[in-house]
C-alpha cells in the first residue's frame, strides 16, 4: 500500500544537560493513522524526547521534520500551531470546572465579547461523540464528579478538539483500573483510526501491544530497537529494555 | 465525522420532573450551592419576626439593607480573592483608606464625583500593589495583606490624625445611604430590573437554540421570572411604605444604595459568569498548574484580581462613610473579617475554585440579620459575636465536609 509519510521524522537528535547527554543520535519517525509506542525504562531519554516534539526543550542538533518540512519546534506554542498536543500523566485538568470548560480552557470561543456556551458545547460533545465516547453522561458535569478514565478521556478529548496531526500521551493508563484502562485503549485506537499520529509513552507492555502498531525502545539516550508490533513479542522488549538485547534498528 | 444523534446530554435535556430530581441528586452529592445559607436567612427571619415585635416593620426592613450594604460589598470583592483560594485580610483597612481620601478631596472643596474617583482609584492603586507583590515576588496573600493590614492602618492614622475624625457634609455622599428613590422612582426601578431579567432569560434561551443545543423546559424561567417578580414586588411596596413616625418628615422609598449594590452584583457577576477573565479565575483557583499550561497568563489574573478585590473595598468603604456620615482613624478594620464570614456563610468555599458573588449577598444578609435580629432583642454586643462565629463555623464545616463527600463519590 505504499508507507504513508511521517509526520515527524527525527534524525540524529542529540540532547544534553551539562555533561550529561541524554539524547545521544537519536532516530523516530511517527506516521499519520498509526499508534507509535515509545517505551524505555526510566532515565532512558522518553521524557526529553517529548519535551523537544512539544516545544518545552528544544534539541540540541539533529534534524527535525514535520509534513516532510524539516523545522524547528521552539516554543509549545509552535508546537500546538503545528497541530502537536500533549496530554500529560497528570492530565491538568480543573477539576472545579466542567467538561467543556476544561475543553476549551485557554481557546475558548468569544461572540460578541461574551462566552459562546453553547457553541463550545455543542463542539465539545461533537468530539467526544466523534470518539465514540459513551461513557459521559453529560459535557456539563464537573471533572471532580469523574472517574479516572473518563478525566483521561477528557484530557485526549481536549488534544484533539482542534485540527491535531499528533497526540502524545504521557503514561495514559498508569493510574487506571482494567475496565478504565479498556476504554482509553479503545479510545487511543480510534483516534488513531481518524487519522491522527498517536505516540504513546507506557511502561505496561501489554497496553502497548494491544494498541501499538509500531514500538521504539530507547536505552540510554539510544532508539535501539524500532519493531512492528505484529513481528515482535514482549521478551523480545524487555530484553532491548533492559539492555540485555543489542542494539538492532531497522527491521521496519 | 459524527452522526446528530449526540449519546452524550448537557444537563439542559429532560422535563420537568427530571430535572429537578437532577438537581436533588446534585444537591445530595455535596453540591449545595448557597442553599443552606439561603434556608438559615429564612429561619432567622421567622425568628426573630416572632421574637421582636420591631423586627417585620418597614423602619427595620430598610435599615436591614443599609446596615447589610457594606458588608455585601466587601464581601463580593473578597470572593474573587477566595475564588483563588487567596484572602485579602487588608479589605477593611483598604476601605478605611479609601475613606479617608474621599474625605479629603471633600474637605478640599473637590466635586462629590471626583472625590469619590479618587476614593475608588486609592483602592485600585491598593489592590494592585497587593496583585505585583503576591504574583511576582510570590509571597502568600496571607502574610502580604497582613503587612497591608498594619501599614494601612498607619496611613489611615497618618491622613485622619489620632482620634481625628471628619465629618462627611457632602449632602450628595451622605444620600447613599440616607436618601430614597421617591415611590414611582422605586417602581421604574422594579419594572427595569424585572424587563432586564425577563430580556436574559430568554435572551439565553435564544442564543442556546440558535446553536442547535438543548433548553430547559421553559416553566422554569416563567416559575424564576414569577418568584423574583413577586419577591420584588413585596420589597418594593415594604420599602413604599411610610416609616417615619414624625409626620412632618416622611420617610420612604427604597434605599438608593439597594440599586447600587444591585448593579455592582449584576455587573461583576458578568464578569465571573461570561467572559473569558471569569473563566480564568475559576480555572486558577480550581488548578494554578493546568491554567497556566492552558496558557492563562497566571499572574495577570492574580493582579486584576486583587485589584477588584480592593476596589469593591473602597467602594463598601464609600458606601459605610455614608451611613457613618464621618470617617475617624480607626475605620473599616474589623469589618474585613465580617466580609470574609459573610462570603464563607452563603458558601464561598475557602478551599477556592468555589464560590458565587449571589452567596456574598446571601451570606451578607444572614450576617446582618444576625446583628440586627439580636441587636433589637436587647442582646449585647458579646452574645452577637458569639453566635456569629457559631454561625461561621457551622458554615465552614459545611465546606469541609462537603467537599470530603464530594470526593469519595463514584471514582
Amino acid at each position: 500500500m505504499g508507507a504513508p509519510l511521517p509526520v515527524i521524522e527525527l534524525l540524529g537528535v542529540e540532547k544534553s544537560f551539562g555533561a550529561v547527554d541524554v539524547l545521544k543520535g537519536v532516530d523516530f519517525a511517527v506516521e499519520p493513522g498509526k499508534v507509535t509506542a515509545l517505551v524505555g525504562d526510566n532515565g532512558a531519554g522518553k521524557s526529553t524526547l517529548i519535551k523537544g516534539l512539544a516545544g518545552i526543550q528544544p534539541y540540541d542538533k539533529g534534524i527535525v521534520k514535520f509534513d516532510g518540512k524539516e523545522i524547528s519546534i521552539e516554543s509549545p506554542r509552535l508546537a500546538a500551531s503545528l497541530g502537536i498536543e500533549v496530554v500529560y500523566q497528570d492530565l491538568a485538568l480543573c477539576d472545579n470546572l466542567d467538561i467543556v470548560q476544561n475543553m476549551f480552557l485557554g481557546r475558548e470561543e468569544v461572540y460578541r465579547g461574551t462566552l459562546n456556551e453553547s457553541a463550545m458545547e455543542k463542539k465539545a460533545s461533537q468530539t467526544l461523540a466523534g470518539l465514540s465516547v459513551k461513557t459521559v453522561k453529560s459535557v456539563r458535569q464537573k471533572v471532580e464528579r469523574l472517574s479516572g478514565g473518563q478525566r483521561q478521556t477528557v484530557a485526549i478529548a481536549r488534544a484533539v478538539l482542534r485540527d491535531t496531526k499528533v497526540v502524545i500521551l504521557d503514561e495514559p493508563t498508569a493510574a487506571l483500573g482494567v475496565a478504565q484502562t479498556e476504554q482509553v485503549l479503545a479510545l487511543v485506537k480510534r483516534l488513531a483510526d481518524k487519522g491522527v499520529a498517536v505516540i504513546m509513552i507506557s511502561h505496561n507492555l501489554v497496553d502497548v501491544f494491544a494498541v501499538a502498531d509500531k514500538i521504539y525502545v530507547l536505552y540510554l539516550g539510544k532508539m535501539v530497537a524500532a519493531l512492528d508490533a505484529k513481528t515482535t513479542n514482549q521478551n523480545d522488549i524487555v530484553g532491548y529494555i533492559t539492555g540485555t538485547k543489542s542494539a538492532q534498528m531497522g527491521n521496519k | 465525522m459524527s452522526t446528530t444523534n449526540n449519546t452524550i446530554g448537557t444537563g439542559y435535556e429532560g422535563n420537568i420532573r427530571e430535572q429537578i430530581s437532577g438537581y436533588f441528586l446534585k444537591v445530595k452529592s455535596g453540591d449545595m450551592g448557597s442553599l443552606p445559607a439561603m434556608i438559615g436567612l429564612i429561619v432567622l427571619a421567622i425568628l426573630f419576626s416572632i421574637m421582636s415585635p420591631v423586627f417585620l416593620t418597614s423602619l427595620n426592613f430598610a435599615n436591614l439593607f443599609n446596615q447589610a450594604a457594606a458588608l455585601i460589598v466587601m464581601a463580593m470583592g473578597l470572593v474573587f480573592v477566595l475564588i483563588l483560594a487567596e484572602i485579602d485580610l487588608s479589605a477593611g483597612v483598604t476601605a478605611g483608606v479609601s475613606a479617608a481620601m474621599l474625605v479629603i478631596g471633600l474637605n478640599a472643596e473637590l466635586h462629590w464625583t471626583l472625590a469619590i474617583a479618587i476614593a475608588v482609584v486609592s483602592g485600585v492603586v491598593i489592590g494592585y500593589f497587593i496583585g505585583i507583590i503576591v504574583a511576582k515576588v510570590g509571597i502568600p496573600s496571607f502574610v502580604v495583606t497582613l503587612a497591608c493590614f498594619l501599614a494601612f492602618q498607619g496611613l489611615q492614622l497618618l491622613i485622619i490624625g489620632s482620634g481625628g475624625l471628619y465629618r462627611i457634609e457632602s449632602s450628595e455622599i451622605l444620600a447613599i445611604q440616607n436618601s430614597n428613590l421617591s415611590i414611582v422612582q422605586g417602581w421604574i426601578f422594579y419594572l427595569v430590573s424585572m424587563l432586564l431579567l425577563t430580556y436574559s432569560g430568554f435572551a439565553a434561551r435564544r442564543r442556546r437554540s440558535r446553536n442547535g443545543q438543548p433548553n430547559r423546559p421553559i416553566t422554569f424561567l416563567y416559575v424564576k421570572i414569577a418568584v423574583a417578580g413577586v419577591l420584588g414586588l413585596v420589597l418594593v411596596a415594604a420599602l413604599n411604605l411610610e416609616r417615619s413616625s414624625n409626620k412632618a418628615f416622611p420617610i420612604h422609598g427604597v434605599p438608593i444604595v439597594v440599586p447600587v449594590v444591585l448593579a455592582l452584583w449584576v455587573f461583576c457577576t458578568f464578569i465571573l459568569d461570561r467572559t473569558k477573565f471569569g473563566r480564568y479565575v475559576y480555572a486558577l483557583g480550581g488548578n494554578p498548574e493546568a491554567a497556566r499550561r492552558a496558557g492563562i497568563q497566571v499572574n495577570n489574573v492574580k493582579i486584576a484580581v486583587f485589584t477588584i478585590c480592593s476596589t469593591l473595598a473602597a467602594i463598601s468603604g464609600i458606601i459605610s462613610a455614608s451611613r457613618i456620615g464621618s470617617v475617624d482613624a480607626s475605620m473599616g478594620r474589623t469589618m474585613v473579617l465580617s466580609g470574609i464570614a459573610a462570603a464563607v456563610v452563603g458558601g464561598v468555599s475557602l478551599f477556592g475554585g468555589k464560590g458565587r458573588l449571589s452567596q456574598a449577598v446571601i451570606g451578607g444578609f444572614v450576617i446582618a440579620i444576625i446583628d440586627n435580629g439580636l441587636g433589637l432583642m436587647g442582646f449585647n454586643a458579646g452574645i452577637n459575636l458569639l453566635i456569629t462565629g457559631g454561625v461561621l463555623l457551622l458554615a465552614a464545616s459545611a465546606d469541609a465536609i462537603s467537599r470530603k463527600r464530594g470526593n469519595v463519590v463514584v471514582r
